[in-house]
């Protein structure tokens, strides 16, 4: 059975967070060593590439002005398409950084959902406190960072009216995500609060399956897949970066769509 | 023809360069980013990929892609103001074409005067401008589906327009190998891109 992880509250996450930022991040230089010495570019310039370095420095600071780009393209009243439910893919597929018989198995009697960081009323949420709040539901295309696309099913708390309920800092900058599956995630304000980010508790019309989620995932249709964390164990609002598993590896911070 | 005349100016060339490495770099890292996710029955073999894996790719695409806008857009701007799209690519004829076609065919098109484009040149050079257009569109597509709605259904929807970005790159390459067949027959072409005469 799941055992729900402890999470560091904010000061301490955020100082370490600062510290971290300061230090050259392991991590990146993995992806670095991984994914940069490549046949391609020595094809390129004709010559084996020697600092690496300087050109992952390159690529990454464009992805930050990317995640600018993105965060001024971005318009909170801009709705992803909605459509009709017999445009559902069936099956719906299943992703994630594991195979499908690693899903974790989550306790739904037992689950709490834990808070932190700037918000007013930390105490936890249980799945029936969660399943009282106003429903909402939506049928939107979940489009992956690998270029495939499904429509699903999504219902469930609409995350702007958690985030108020809950007292958030609307003001902050980020809202980072835990999972039972050690996946971690963040987003930003704007896209927190907009319409169509909800706190999804069911799917087409079902409780949260175990492989879309169980108990309780972030549905976010204008952002990318891997920006839509599952199993979520905890949630906080902070200003400094949270960062994410797939992000600090590479993938652009911001995944909007 | 005189020698000593400039007939691409510095600017031209390099923007030329510039795309071209832009080109390279939004082809090859497409490449393996189409990889992660075929959307026909194949894939393009790793060698000739740049990125590693997809978020290496990524970060390659998104990076090339503004080198690519900004050197497209001072490109298009330069060409207008100088009119040099009127003068060199335009007018093409279907009949132009014809005769020109014909001419080449039978290995009897002249190159004596490198600073006349033939007819065939015309619209190669006119289609790749156009198809850089149609890509660029078709990936901000892509890239912003839900921001840009109308350019989306302008392209027929999210999965459509991931079809129209892989034909528009495929007709790049295609015009492109053609381009490079032609300067490799003729070398003096390569010359005049890099020396402007």
């Amino acid at each position: 059975m799941f055992k729900p992880k402890k999470i560091q509250l904010l000061d301490e996450a955020a100082v370490a967070q600062a510290a971290l930022q300061a230090l050259p991040q392991p991590s990146r230089r993995l992806f670095l060593q991984r994914g940069l010495t490549l046949g391609g570019l020595s094809l390129l310039s004709g010559c084996a590439l020697t600092d690496e370095d300087a050109v992952e420095q390159a690529l990454l600071r464009v992805s930050t002005f990317n995640d600018k780009v993105q965060a001024w393209l971005f318009d909170p009243r801009k709705l992803a398409p909605t459509y009709p439910e017999s445009m559902i893919t069936r099956p719906f597929p299943f992703n994630a950084f594991y195979g499908i018989e690693a899903v974790p198995r989550v306790d739904g009697d037992s689950y709490r959902l834990e808070l932190s960081g700037m918000i007013a009323d930390k105490r936890p949420w249980s799945l029936a406190q969660l399943q009282q709040l106003p429903q909402a539901s939506q049928v939107t295309r979940h489009v992956c960072v690998e270029g495939w696309s499904a429509i699903g099913k999504w219902g469930g708390v609409p995350f702007a009216t958690f985030l108020k309920h809950i007292g958030a800092d609307l003001s902050a900058k980020y809202v980072g995500f835990q999972c039972a599956d050690d996946y971690y995630t963040s987003i930003d304000m704007p896209t927190a609060l907009h319409p169509q980010t909800q706190l999804a508790l069911t799917y087409d019309g079902q409780t949260l399956p175990r492989q879309y989620g169980y108990p309780m995932k972030l549905r976010i249709p204008t952002k990318l897949g891997y920006k839509n964390p599952k199993h979520i164990t905890a949630i906080y609002v902070t200003n400094v970066n949270p960062g994410g598993y797939w992000e600090d590896q590479g993938y652009n911070w911001f995944g909007g769509c | 023809m005189n020698q000593g005349q400039i007939i691409h100016p510095l600017w031209l060339r390099l923007s030329h360069w510039i795309n071209a490495l832009a080109v390279v770099i939004m082809v090859m890292s497409g490449w393996k980013i189409y990889n992660a996710s075929p959307i026909f029955d194949f894939r393009f073999a790793d060698d000739i990929t740049l990125g590693g894996w997809l978020g290496g790719a990524l970060l390659w695409h998104f990076f090339a892609m503004w080198i690519l806008l900004g050197n497209g857009l001072l490109y298009l701007g330069l060409n207008l103001a100088t009119s040099r799209f009127q003068r060199k690519l335009l007018p093409i004829s279907p009949k132009g074409l014809l005769h020109d076609m014909h001419s080449a065919i039978k290995g009897r098109l002249a190159h004596a005067d490198l600073s006349q484009y033939n007819q065939p040149q015309k619209l190669a050079y006119l289609f790749i401008i156009l198809d850089t257009i149609v890509l660029v569109l078709s990936g901000l597509a892509i890239w912003k589906s839900v921001q840009f709605p109308l350019l989306r259904e302008l392209m027929g929807g999210y999965d459509t327009a991931r079809i129209v970005h892989f034909v528009a790159m495929s007709a790049l390459v295609a015009v492109v190998a053609v381009h490079v067949l032609m300067v490799a027959l003729i070398p003096r072409t390569l010359l005049l891109m890099i020396r402007g005469r």
